[in-house]
């Protein structure tokens, strides 16, 4: 069994996962996508892999050596279709919301004027994100007109054209703390939650985590949202809304789990790899995103 | 206790940087010592410099 392990760097994670493999007896290449160039329309040497697992600290150079992968016909883990989705939350959002998983209220705008409609209709405090980005970078929680005024015309003066999506979502007053849940293989294995007196609650930026167990009504909902993006192996970040209950804030398909592994007690690298070696075996398919499958009642 | 698999020296302070495991291209560590992150430019020699700065696109 060949298998391709995709990287820029080596990371705790990326050493735990091939220790894994290793243990059940497969040797994944380790490929530095630093060092490689792709023709489009000449896969070469990367049909003899089984298998493709991406571990790119880089978002930008994973998602495009996959989609090139993809198109060469290797299975990746993940898929393009489902990184193309997870890496967005606009496109997050709408694969959500086609297969009715409770997330969050969005709002999406191209203008000063109707961006600030957006977020005095969803009302204060609202939350202006990225679509694109990671480890909580550049979130904004306004609290008033004033300050989603400054917010809005910063980004569209000062912002790349992808800032100029405003992408506005409605505040959670959640727990000082939201969870986090691991997915291999569409099935939830390891949750914990991440505290923080600040509202961003990543553990990039400093929550604390601690072990949790997963309910009927959490892993039936991390089932549909995996399934939603398409993902084999996702870390899905949810929030407890008082009012409409959990709430999949979003998916994160190049999950991190070295300060996991401990804290919910679960071999999240054993797990990976087991899961892997039964796509090959098995011939497990990519999965589709609820938003590249043809609406119900087509053609 | 077990010899470690590999030794090499700071590139920011020149403490030793001391590797339980064979060093694999590519990998990040940090110095006990000064604490800066490094990466494994190349296994042989074993040669480390100075992990890159955080870019915008990393991490999940």
């Amino acid at each position: 069994m060949r298998i391709a392990l995709l990287t820029t760097r080596i990371r705790t994670e990326e050493r735990l996962l091939l220790e894994s493999f290793e243990a059940r007896g497969v040797h994944p290449e380790v490929i530095d996508l630093r060092a490689q160039v792709f023709v489009p329309g000449s896969p070469g040497r990367w049909t003899g892999f089984d298998l493709a697992v991406d571990r790119s600290v880089s978002a930008t150079a994973g998602q495009n050596a996959v989609r090139i992968l993809d198109a060469f016909g290797v299975r990746c883990v993940n898929p393009s279709a489902a990184i193309d989705t997870c890496s967005d939350k606009l496109r997050t959002t709408l694969a959500l919301e086609l297969a009715g998983v409770p997330t969050p209220r969005v709002r999406v705008a191209f203008d000063q004027e109707s961006a600030l409609a957006a977020v005095e209709e969803l009302g204060y405090p609202a939350v202006l994100k990225p679509t694109i980005g990671s480890w909580g970078r550049l979130l904004a929680r306004v609290n008033d007109r004033d300050a989603a005024e400054a917010v809005i015309e910063h980004k569209l003066t000062l912002g790349s054209f992808p800032h100029h999506v405003l992408y506005v979502q409605e505040y959670v007053e959640k727990p000082m703390r939201d969870i986090r849940v691991f997915v291999v293989g569409g099935e939830p294995v390891a949750a914990i939650t991440r505290e923080s007196q600040h509202w961003v609650t990543n553990t990039a930026r400093g929550g604390r985590a601690s072990g949790l167990a997963i309910g009927p009504e959490m892993a039936d909902l991390c089932r549909r949202a995996a399934a939603s993006v398409g993902g084999d192996v996702v870390a899905i970040d949810l929030l407890e809304c008082p009012r409409r209950g959990l709430l999949v804030n979003e998916l994160n398909h190049s999950m991190e789990f070295r300060n996991s592994i401990e804290t919910s007690g679960v071999d999240i690298p054993g797990l990976v790899a087991d899961y892997c070696l039964r796509v090959v075996r098995e011939g497990i398919p990519a999965g589709t995103p609820a938003t590249s499958r043809a609406p119900a009642g087509a053609a | 206790m077990s010899s470690p698999a590999a030794t090499a020296a700071c590139p920011e302070c020149d403490g030793a940087v001391v590797f339980g495991r064979s060093p694999m291209a590519g990998e990040v560590v940090r110095c006990t010592d000064c604490s800066a992150e490094l990466e494994v430019i190349s296994r042989e020699p074993l040669t480390l410099e100075l992990a890159p700065e955080v870019e915008e696109d990393w991490g999940e």
